[in-house]
């Protein structure tokens, strides 16, 4: 009872303490490859921290929910990214929410984070939150393909479970999960705001969608914000790692040696994953806004594939 | 007998009560009151009804040789807890809002006769007594929405609701007439104990799904319900929306699922096909709408075609004989009902209190408002994140075991069937993901931002008797939500009654999981997630106030440097949709936009000029229309001719029926 409580909380703790970690990471890696020595992989710590210390501008005309948002976006994200499995695939809490429900915690952030784009009542905010709304209803949708075809091969919803199924091996190579897998990156890359979708780290008027969405935040509500948007980029990267590549991943239960193996794993494919990011945004251009719905489209056809075919045959 | 049913007489004599007292307070205080004292009894009764066991009533009335039947069973009772449920927030509701009312005469004395129109329809056990009962509420509901006949447009919603209801009503005479068949079997009960034929059933079906459907607003017989729910006063949108919608949906649930008996795999892909279809268009044209009221109605199509989409799973699951699986979907389905009935009563008590603060419904001249409301913002925006399908609140759940059905999988031998379930549960997703886009704009337009005119800058709080029916609704959305596994159980009798098997039992399990299957397969639990979210944000607010500067500095807005101080430069509703309809609306509603950008020198205004085609109504409704107007003027010259020409058709069709009669024998 005291040891699955305790991966939990570690789960939990190191997942939100190591996300600002990755975000520095491919900052660094985007940095080194444009020639440039960039800032320390620790900066966003430090940025954190500097937002921590400041005081919180709020514009005259905002509601309770501009400042109540940042907060419920940082828990719901944070819940989400508690119910993936890491370094063991089994975590304590698993059944309390499956793929689906994990998927909705995300929505729900969104949710809160576009009506607070819309509160104090900007011509940005109003654009971040349409835009987002538009990107997010085509990669939710995906994104619950990409569920549904995972779910059909593991025969459970469950990420715990699916990680479990993973691990056995007996999986193979198989068409749908090719197709989920490249939805999966196409929404991962969306959900996130990354290059070719948005651009992170613009303040260009016409091209930003989150950071226009929470231009009028400071102090400690952007760094609830910012906080988040870490914690969810890790948490794909973890669902990637967890459904594609769960090898390391501790299977059985209670077991300190193999919970460290798989923790020590799990590092080496976030390092891996953030250096594969990061190199791919240097390598890729961004979209025109009104390119990304066929790029989403793309991923929610793949996705709706891979279930068909599923539906039509199980060794596919 | 039977005590709920004591509310159908109850109600008539209140409504007769209205005619005498309606233009007093005494009569607003004496009917609202009185309707929500006996929505109470009957949701009591109703679930008293799930467990007990099948009650009969025979009244002498009605048919000669049939009589009138009602009959209570698991069923009726669900259905009945709805309009309990429906019509007590609404009366509740009403009791405040009313007041407003400029003509009370018109609204009170159809408002309890409303009531006990749809529920005689749930409690009719013969073909007569429910085509009575549908009928009296097509028209009990037809003289609500024309409460306001002088308003612009009423008159064309209340004529458009005629004609549909007056099709939906022969599509279901159609529908008892087959079942009835050769002896004339109008009592529920023969028509059971004599199933009809495959072929038939078949048929039967389509018609009542046609019938029924047209009364619930599944696509394309969508088109009269966004015009005619938001033309009644809000409290009877609330009630046609959240109940009289469901009342629709029971009536294809009991002559399908009940009367027809066992139907064939195929039924299900209709019925699926056209939920899904009607999902995802329904809140389409919501996202496109700048009503707010008409905007709800949309997205109660949208509900419907979600709830269907339950039921046709369930229908195919029937078909091959896969109990648990039929159980599952239809415990979604009736799941997700409720849910309706609960958050679309709250959005339009919401928009009642927003059209009653403001005097407005049209979304652009709206904002702000969560500055000068102070409880209907809150619970407006609970009923925006139900709707949207988000947990911990109920929308999900219901939508979540939706999925779950459609994820069952089991090995169906029939093509169509194995095409189309993963193929409606993207339009699912995609439904799901566009009504929280929805809702977003709905809500951010509304109610945040800066008001777009003075009335939405000097609105107020509605009344107390608003506030609560929305508060009692809103609590209601989250406990559904985190407890669903009492609703599943709640349902159980009603699935096994349908589809011979029943989900596990829910309550009980480790702290209100939901189990739909097996606990290896899938399991949701709303009352720890929301007890998750609740101590993540009691953490972080604990420890952010801990580390960090206090201080909270009030300031003028941002907005990249360039803050314009009025409020034309925010987002509009109009403005917020324009992505959406730029990547869905161009092919499906065949959106267009014309930008008319003077040259230099040349002093008119720019314009941009947007249009959106409804399908349903230029495809189907307008050809149709032509065609029959053209029918019509034709057929006018038969009414010039002389004497001699009558009689010679006389005789021609005496010829010719006695030609039939001789090839005939």
């Amino acid at each position: 009872m005291i040891y699955p409580l305790l991966a939990q909380l570690v789960q939990m703790t190191v997942i939100l303490t190591l996300s600002p970690l990755l975000i520095g990471l491919v900052r660094k890696v985007k940095s080194r490859l444009q020639r440039r020595r960039g800032a320390s992989m620790i900066q966003p710590y430090r940025d954190l921290r500097r937002l921590l210390g400041k005081e919180a501008v709020v514009a005259d005309n905002a509601s309770w929910l501009f400042r109540i948002a940042p907060y419920f976006v940082f828990a719901s994200t944070w819940v989400a990214a508690a119910l993936i499995p890491t370094f063991s695939a089994n975590l304590m809490f698993s059944w309390s929410g499956d793929l689906i429900a994990i998927t909705a915690l995300l929505g729900s952030a969104r949710f809160a984070l576009a009506l607070a784009g819309m509160d104090v009542g900007t011509s940005f905010g109003g654009l971040g939150s349409s835009r987002e709304m538009m990107i997010a209803s085509l990669a939710e949708p995906a994104m619950l393909m990409i569920v549904f075809s995972v779910a059909l091969i593991a025969g459970s919803t469950e990420l715990s479970t699916i990680a479990g199924y993973m691990l056995n091996g007996q999986v193979g190579l198989r068409v749908s999960l090719a197709m989920a897998l490249a939805a999966l990156l196409i929404v991962a890359v969306a959900e996130n705001g990354r290059i070719p979708v948005d651009n992170p780290s613009t303040h260009l008027e016409l091209t930003m969608v989150h950071e226009a969405m929470v231009l009028e935040y400071s102090g400690r509500h952007l760094a609830m914000i910012e906080l988040a948007a870490s914690l969810q980029l890790m948490l794909y990267l973890s669902m990637v790692a967890c459904i594609f590549i769960p090898f390391g991943m501790a299977a059985d239960a209670n077991r300190p040696l193999l919970d460290a193996v798989g923790f020590f794993a799990w590092l080496a494919k976030m390092a891996a994953g953030g250096i594969a990011l990061g190199v791919a945004e240097t390598i890729v251009a961004k979209m025109r806004v009104f390119r990304v719905p066929n790029f989403l489209g793309a991923a929610l056809m793949l996705g709706l594939l891979g279930v068909l075919l599923l539906f039509v045959s199980r060794g596919m | 007998m039977m005590p709920v049913a004591w509310a159908i007489p109850c109600l008539l004599l209140l409504s007769a009560a209205g005619i005498v007292t309606a233009r007093s307070a005494f009569g607003r205080v004496l009917i609202y009151g009185g309707c929500l004292l006996l929505c109470s009894a009957l949701a009591i009764g109703g679930f008293d009804a799930l467990t007990a066991p099948n009650q009969h009533l025979q009244l002498p009335i009605g048919l000669p040789w049939v009589g009138t039947n009602l009959r209570l069973d698991a069923l009726a009772g669900f259905f009945l807890i709805l309009v309990g449920l429906g019509g007590g927030g609404a009366s509740l509701y009403a009791l405040g809002y009313a007041r407003h009312e400029e003509h009370p005469q018109r609204v009170l004395p159809f408002y309890p006769a409303f009531l006990a129109a749809m529920i005689l329809v749930i409690l009719a056990d013969d073909a007569f007594t429910f085509l009575f009962a549908w009928e009296l509420m097509s028209l009990t509901s037809w003289a609500l929405v024309m409460a306001h006949h002088r308003e612009d447009g009423n008159a064309r919603a209340g004529y458009v609701y005629l004609i549909m209801a007056t099709f939906s009503g022969l599509a279901l005479l159609l529908a008892f007439g087959l079942l009835a068949g050769d002896l004339g079997n109008y009592a529920f009960d023969s028509i059971r104990n004599n199933p009809p034929l495959p072929e038939v059933a078949g048929v039967v079906m389509l018609v009542a799904l046609i019938g029924a459907g047209s009364k619930a607003g599944l696509v394309p017989l969508h088109v009269w319900l966004p015009l005619a729910h938001p033309a009644a006063p809000s409290h009877v949108s609330a009630l046609m929306s959240g109940v009289m919608t469901k009342v629709a949906v029971y009536g294809f649930i009991r002559i399908v699922f009940d009367l027809v008996g066992p139907t064939q795999w195929w039924a299900g892909t209709v019925v699926l096909a056209v939920g899904g279809i009607t999902a995802v268009i329904g809140v389409l044209q919501a996202l496109m709408e700048r009503d707010l009221k008409r905007l709800l109605a949309y997205s109660t199509v949208e509900n419907i075609g979600i709830i269907f989409i339950g039921l046709g799973l369930s229908l195919a699951f029937r078909a091959n004989n896969l109990g648990a699986g039929a159980a599952l979907a239809l415990t979604a389905a009736l799941f997700h009902a409720l849910n309706h009935t609960t958050f679309k009563s709250l959005l339009f008590f919401g928009a009642g209190a927003v059209l009653h603060a403001t005097g407005q419904r049209d979304m652009e001249t709206l904002g702000g408002l969560i500055h000068r409301m102070k409880v209907t913002p809150f619970v407006f925006l609970i009923g925006c994140i139900a709707i949207s399908g988000l947990p911990p609140l109920n929308g999900f759940a219901s939508e979540w075991l939706t999925f779950q059905a459609v994820l069952l999988r089991p090995e169906f031998p029939q093509w169509g069937l194995k095409l189309l379930i993963p193929v409606d549960g993207a339009l699912l997703a995609l439904a799901a993901a566009l009504a929280s886009c929805c809702f977003v704009r709905a809500y951010g337009i509304c109610f945040l931002g800066r008001p777009r005119s003075d009335a939405a800058a000097q609105a107020r709080e509605t009344d107390p008797w608003s506030l609560s029916a929305m508060i009692v609704f809103a609590a209601l959305c989250l406990l559904t939500g985190i407890i669903p596994g009492a609703v599943i159980d709640t349902l159980a009798p009603v699935a096994r009654d349908l589809t011979g098997a029943r989900m596990p039992v829910q309550l009980g399990d480790a702290w209100q999981t939901i189990v739909p299957i097996a606990a290896s397969r899938s399991s949701y639990n709303g009352l720890l997630v929301f007890a998750f979210i609740t101590i993540s944000i009691l953490i972080t607010v604990v420890t952010i106030h801990r580390l960090s500067a206090h201080g909270v500095r009030r300031a003028p807005p941002w907005d990249c440097g360039f803050p314009d101080p009025t409020p034309l430069s925010q987002y509009s509703a109009a403005s917020f949709e324009q992505p959406i309809r730029r990547v869905f609306g161009t092919v499906l509603l065949r959106s267009k936009e014309v930008v008319d950008m003077p040259p230099p020198g040349d002093n008119r205004p720019a314009s941009i000029v947007r249009t959106i085609h409804d399908p349903a109504w230029e495809g189907i409704y307008r050809p149709l229309a032509a065609t029959i107007g053209w029918i019509a003027g034709k057929s006018d010259l038969l009414a010039y001719l002389t004497i001699r020409s009558y009689l010679s058709f006389v005789f021609a069709a005496l010829v010719v029926l006695l030609i039939a009669l001789t090839i005939w024998q």
